[in-house]
């Protein structure tokens, strides 16, 4: 069976001294954490072997010795050999490396036998890993208790050895203490002020995190039955409860089960203060200068404008509209009608001139929300606005969906058919005299009426199409906001090996006679997977946005 | 390191290269021909004179530039995502099977599986439109369910040697794995 050795990259150039690591049972593999130097005194080696794997729960042990001769030291060799006797194991390691060679040699010696085995050099495979990114990568599984750790493939416990064993790296060569050990903490520490600040800050984040709680707790409310009809018809009241169940899922007191559950947690929350971070620059941008009271002023006027135009729209329609002949009495029936209609909308808009810049004001302080509330709240106020518009084409859809309807029915009567209703088919049926008469003359007017009522239809049914696709756009940005895994892309340029798929070996050297080594890497997401990600999240807006179309655009025949 | 001449399932030459690092690490490399000069100028002189065509007709120097762009983004298109260099296999005893496919622009595309999820290597048939070709593939099995296959991964998809090119591969691999199961 080959003999595996994960060997740390820092420790290629470490002193001579002995090597401290796990061996993984059945796999017939060893990882190697880190190098204790000589001087040593093997009680105190014993003794603090066992306190970092009592404090880390993974079993230490001494593996063997590591020798890298340098000048003046001859004599280390057989030292590092008798201490094969003081730290009684199953097998020990003797690796050693000459300076300006790349290869190492490794002998092997087993308990209960006298003489040293020396394996064939070809049975041993030296793997290369570097110790700070196979640490901070989350390729490990989490769960140690379940399932046995045999069931586990090297790579995997490697990950997971060097993840636990955080207490070993804490005192270094460098360090005043009894023992001088090297691992990757000897090659300069990072970021250690920013870790501690962080530290300081994370209990305001808490009491923050508290408050939020209890904030999502009073919007339960919501979940009340005459008030829930509205919350689902208002942009506003949806992204409010999507906000809240955000937060009470970020807010849960036990910490993430999974590493996509830690990811998906951190990536609400850094939507979350994105999402705060734009609305408050959009509210200082709102809020100086007299951009609220510039806003209200143009709006009675747009609002005008757009009353003007649908007038002149109306009054084509009266006409001659694309040189289609209408009907003049119904022509004229339906055009007073809308007209009407405008001119009620437009006294009522001008009643409410005076308050709107109010109205704006407070609705401006939502942006401290999140832009998202911002953007919904204007999606709410583009619907009200144009409510006149959604009138003109719920009854021009009305009309025409009627007209329609009694059509096809007195179409089939001039057929001499019928719709079964029992039977949900198209039956033949003998009507009388003057069933037909009437019908036909029904037929023939509703026939010669159709054209003027397609095409308010049509018009009506346009112009609350803009409007949706209007709306749509906003919908679609706000659930941008909402599902872009910003954290996910921040991890990706800053701390790429944080974002672990799995590993990648490469051959290092091959020299005959000497043990194979190996380079175990790190290998990142594939950026296909955020794309992934950032599309299954808008997939939803846009299938939603579909069928809000389709559904305007049908009539329900 | 021999150098036969094998073909693909097309019949286009293509090269393969073993590299034995030691008794239980091998390393296939199997490379596609590059993509002809030849090729290129008929792609990018066709789109021209279209391009060409089209701005003697309407006289808009838009439509110049746009082929220009398109012509060259059609193309670090072509390098960076569609065309394979070369497809590796290295088979490390005991430990697992990587198996990496290297653009022509440098990227690279690694998946490493490990030893316990490895079953076996095997040549299958498959119907290819008209044709029965072969293909290397590893079967993957779930370690708590050692006797059922759960899935295939298909090896040297892009360059689809030919049955003598995957008889070599074969029979390398199944030496190691049989040593280290």
């Amino acid at each position: 069976m080959v003999l595996k050795i994960f060997f740390p990259q820092c420790c290629n150039r470490a002193d001579s001294g002995l090597l401290v690591g796990r061996w993984i049972a059945g796999h017939d593999s060893a990882v190697v954490l880190a190098v204790i130097h000589y001087p040593f005194i093997p009680g105190q080696v014993k003794q603090y072997i066992q306190q970092v794997g009592a404090a880390s729960g993974v079993e230490l042990s001494v593996l063997g010795s590591w020798s890298l001769p340098k000048e003046g030291q001859e004599g280390m060799e057989s030292f590092l050999r008798d201490l094969s006797t003081i730290f009684p194991q199953e097998r020990w390691l003797q690796i050693s490396r000459q300076m300006g060679k790349m290869g190492f040699t490794c002998e092997i010696l087993n308990r209960g036998q006298s003489k040293t085995l020396r394996f064939l050099e070809q049975e041993v495979i030296f793997v290369h890993y570097e110790q700070r990114k196979v640490m901070l990568s989350q390729l490990h599984p989490i769960e140690t208790g379940s399932r046995g750790s045999l069931t586990y493939p090297p790579p995997a416990q490697v990950f997971q050895t060097v993840a636990l064993s955080q207490p070993l790296f804490f005192l270094d060569k460098y360090d005043d203490g009894p023992l001088k050990s090297t691992h990757w903490q000897s090659e300069g520490r990072e970021a250690s002020i920013i870790v501690e600040l962080l530290k300081q800050a994370s209990v305001p984040l808490c009491l923050l995190s508290c408050f939020l709680f209890l904030s999502g707790f009073f919007c339960r409310i919501f979940s009340l039955y005459p008030l829930r009809f509205l919350s689902t018809k208002l942009s506003t009241c949806v992204q409010l409860s999507y906000r809240t169940e955000h937060m009470r899922t970020l807010s849960s007191p036990k910490a993430a089960a999974g590493h996509t559950q830690f990811m998906r947690k951190a990536n609400m929350l850094v939507s979350v203060l994105v999402d705060v971070a734009l609305g408050v620059l959009l509210m200082w941008w709102l809020y100086r200068d007299e951009h609220i009271a510039m806003l209200a002023n143009t709006l009675v006027p747009a609002a005008d404008h757009v009353a003007k135009e649908l007038e002149q729209l109306l009054q084509w329609l009266m006409g001659a509209p694309a040189g289609l002949k209408m009907n003049r009495a119904l022509d004229q029936v339906l055009g007073r009608f809308f007209l009407y209609h405008i001119h009620l909308w437009i006294s009522y808009i001008h009643l409410m001139s005076p308050f709107i810049e109010g109205i704006l004001w407070y609705g401006g302080l939502s942006a401290c929300l999140g832009l998202t509330f911002a953007l919904s709240l204007l999606s709410d106020m583009v619907a009200l606005f144009t409510f006149h518009i959604y009138c003109f084409y719920v009854y021009g859809a009305r009309l025409y969906c009627l007209k329609i309807y009694g059509l096809s029915s007195l179409w089939r009567l001039f057929r001499g058919k019928k719709w079964n209703v029992l039977r949900q088919r198209v039956d033949s049926c003998s009507y009388d005299l003057d069933q037909l008469f009437i019908g036909t003359l029904l037929f023939t007017v509703l026939l010669f009426l159709l054209p003027t009522t397609a095409l308010y239809y049509l018009v009506f049914t346009l112009l609350r199409l803009v409007v949706v696709l209007f709306q749509g756009v906003l919908h679609l940005s706000v659930d941008f906001i909402n599902s872009f895994p910003l954290f996910a892309i921040g991890l990706r340029v800053f701390r790429p090996y944080r974002l672990a798929e799995g590993v990648k070996f490469r051959v290092l050297c091959d020299e005959p006679g000497v043990a194979l080594h190996l380079l175990m890497e790190v290998r990142l997401w594939h950026r296909g997977i955020i794309c992934h990600s950032v599309f299954t999240g808008l997939n939803d807006s846009f299938h939603r946005l579909c069928m809000s179309l389709s559904v305007t655009v049908s009539t329900e025949l | 390191m021999e150098d036969e001449t094998f073909t693909d399932i097309s019949g286009k030459s293509i090269c393969l290269d073993c590299q034995s690092h030691s008794s239980f690490c091998r390393e296939f490399t199997v490379s596609s021909p590059k993509v002809s000069i030849g090729k290129v100028m008929v792609y990018t002189c066709s789109v021209w004179l279209l391009a060409y065509a089209v701005f003697f007709l309407t006289q808009n120097t838009a439509v110049l530039s746009s082929a220009i762009l398109i012509t060259l983004v059609g193309m670090m298109f072509h390098i960076h995502f569609v065309k394979v260099d070369h497809e590796t296999l290295l088979v490390i005893g005991s430990l697992g099977i990587q198996v990496s496919s290297s653009y022509a622009s440098g990227r690279e595309i690694t998946t490493f599986i490990e030893m316990s999820k490895i079953k076996d290597i095997v040549i299958n048939e498959a119907i290819y439109m008209h044709q029965i070709i072969y293909y290397l593939c590893v079967l993957l099995k779930d370690p708590s369910e050692p006797s059922a296959v759960s899935s295939v991964v298909p090896l040297f998809q892009s360059s689809k040697p030919r049955l003598n090119c995957l008889v070599k591969v074969y029979k390398s691999c199944q030496e190691i794995l049989s040593k280290s199961q």
